[in-house]
């Protein structure tokens, strides 16, 4: 049962977490001020991995980051140290919904070698940031980043760990001086801190894939942003040659300023218009050699794609979705926060916040409803079934709907977040919309002038 | 239920941004301690004014992308570029952020400008001019399918509250 699994507490997760938090804390105050409590949250982080394979790095690094020495191999192994903690934590909470979800899961892919990237610049900034703490964030400290930043992104085998940190430091800069703010988002920073430091580590492996043919069928859309990136992720099947359905992701990210937000942001993506014809006519999609990841990507191609015949991504979900079976991540990208399970739900009472299910209220995610999609409040409290993705943060699950069905005024209506990948549908978006888009134009011309001088 | 704010790896940072016309003002950026941006010339195209106010001490400072002085900046008297550029910060970022970030204190709904008790600032256009050129550079680069796990952390932004 779904419910049960919602409910359940996966044992030594609260105590798992207690010792993120001690770290956490350690880094808001920062590694060069670490008096006797945080030392001994520290210890006790080092203890819990007694009898494993990291126990001799991670507590002789504890040790020398206590007594005041800070290297950037000594912060590697805290950050393995948290990141395997809160791998556990995601084993142990995807585990459980898998299992109430009856979903069959691939084990984690087996690593190869990454690509060599220059993160010399990255280690050294994430080093002071540490020492110093996030109460010590000012102005210069926070954008000083910025040029590991820019060589990154000059590298296309970079760009993930460009794009993190970009969105890292953007906050960084937007919070100093971090001293005089009243909230600091601590498990979030340490997060970001410690997986763009892994990133930045020599030999971060890598998840190369094998190519394969088949048929893709969307259940759900989700939209990510920061200031300088926008991206659409499509959830869905894929039916495979060989008679397989696999529950995939498909990524398709495009640079971007803070000032295109909302609809306009689907501009961007201008390099993909079978992606979003696909994404906002529900169009099943034969693709033939991408690259399937051993972690559940499906790394798209324009060229190697075509788009079919629609495809109701509801029936998708009731039909085919039961029996799909899953990828695991990668190792070093278990995180409870990275999880995104795909569910239909129905038969509920929706509320305000959440969705009854019978014994157990699920809240619903409305920090991830996108103004770039026709999805709101008001329709999911209108609804009758929901293709959403279940999400884990702070003690307690969640679900981000993708799509909904839905009653207003009296007739049914079927609303998906990817609905406006082609241009808003409704008159007011489209409006604001066509304002908005005219800033590319304006930015663009700009450019022309000014950057080729 | 209330969830801590410290606890959650998707815990909200930055506000979302509204979106606004950019012909008068193409770039305006909260960093480096000021309010810094670029105002395009109403007479010349290829000229902008290169502006910043910084936060605090409200120091003023207003030159041409090839370094002359604004003829309109005297003193502790804002030209219509410092104007423009406060105006659609406002905009863009919305009064109270803005407010606070500049340390500008005025009535509820009052104009910030009235709130500014400049001095006369170093001259930064070049390093606001770098930073408007390394903004306008995102737009060169290209787009990606790599999967990008990270921006898990990253949900697209949601309506301006
Ligand atoms: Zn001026």
């Amino acid at each position: 049962m779904l419910t049960d699994a919602l409910r359940a507490q996966p044992t030594g997760l609260t105590e798992a977490l207690a010792l993120i938090d001690g770290l956490d804390d350690a880094l808001v105050h920062g590694l060069a001020r670490i008096d006797e409590d945080r030392a001994a949250a520290l210890e006790s982080l080092a203890e819990a991995f007694n009898g494993s394979p990291l126990a001799g790095r991670v507590s002789d690094s504890i040790g020398k980051i206590v007594s005041g020495t800070v290297t950037d191999e000594h912060l590697a192994a805290l950050a393995g140290a948290r990141s395997a903690l809160l791998g556990a934590a995601h084993d142990a909470l995807l585990g459980t919904l898998s299992g109430a979800l009856g979903r069959d899961r691939l084990p984690s892919p087996p690593s190869a070698a990454g690509p060599v990237i220059v993160a010399g610049g990255s280690r050294s900034w994430l080093r002071e940031l540490a020492i110093a703490g996030w109460r010590g964030v000012d102005h210069e400290l926070a954008s000083a980043g910025s040029p590991a930043v820019q060589a990154l992104l000059a590298d296309p085998a970079a760009r993930r760990l460009a794009v993190l940190l970009d969105g890292f430091a953007a906050e960084l800069r937007a919070a100093a001086p971090v001293a005089t703010l009243e909230r600091i988002p601590v498990r979030r920073w340490a997060d970001l801190w410690s997986r763009a430091l892994l990133l930045s580590q020599d030999g971060f492996p890598a998840d190369p894939g094998e190519p394969v043919d088949g048929r893709f069928l969307l259940l759900g859309l989700d939209l990510h942003e920061h200031p300088t990136v926008f991206r659409a992720q499509a959830h869905g099947l894929l039916e495979t040659a060989g008679g397989d359905v696999r529950l995939v992701r498909v990524s398709v990210a495009a640079p971007k300023v803070e000032t295109i937000t909302g609809p306009s942001a689907w501009r961007m993506l201008a390099g993909f218009p079978i992606f979003r014809a696909a994404v906002a006519e529900h169009r099943a999609v034969e693709v033939s050699g991408l690259t399937l990841t051993g972690g559940g990507d499906l790394i798209w191609d324009e060229s190697r794609v075509t788009a079919g015949e629609p495809a109701d991504p509801f029936a998708t979900a009731r039909v085919r979705l039961g029996a799909a079976t899953a990828f695991s991540a990668t190792p070093l990208d278990r995180h409870p926060a990275a999880i995104a399970e795909p569910v239909l739900l129905e038969g509920y009472t929706p509320g305000p916040d959440a969705l009854d299910l019978g014994g157990v209220s699920l809240p619903i995610d409305t920090d991830r409803l996108p103004v770039a999609g026709p999805l709101t409040p008001a329709l999911i409290a209108a609804s009758t079934a929901c293709i959403g993705l279940l999400r884990w943060d702070a003690g307690r699950w969640l679900v981000q709907p993708l799509a909904v069905q839905a009653s207003v005024k009296k007739k049914a209506v079927a609303v998906h977040t990817g609905d406006w990948a082609l241009g808003p549908l409704d008159a007011k978006a489209a409006k604001a919309e066509a304002v908005a888009g005219t800033a590319v134009d304006v930015l663009r011309e700009r450019a022309g002038r000014l950057l080729r001088k | 239920m209330s969830i801590p704010y410290e606890r959650r790896s998707s815990a909200p940072v930055i506000e979302p941004v509204r979106s606004r016309k950019l012909a008068k003002v193409p770039f305006l950026e909260l960093a480096e301690g000021r309010l810094q941006g670029v105002v395009s010339s109403g007479s010349d195209v290829s000229r902008v004014y290169v502006s910043s106010i910084t936060a605090g001490d409200h120091g003023l400072s207003c030159n041409t992308n090839n370094n002359r002085p604004c003829g309109g900046l005297s003193g502790a008297f804002a030209c219509n570029h410092l104007r423009s550029l406060l105006t659609e910060a406002t905009l863009q970022y919305g009064a109270g952020r803005v407010a606070r970030y500049l340390k500008i204190e005025v009535a509820e709904d009052a104009d910030l400008i009235t709130g500014l008790h400049p001095t006369v600032a170093a001259n930064r256009a070049a390093e606001v001019f770098s930073s408007f050129l390394r903004h306008l550079s995102y737009l060169e680069l290209p787009a990606t399918t790599d999967p990008l796990p990270d921006l898990a952390w990253f949900p697209a932004a949601g309506a301006v509250r």
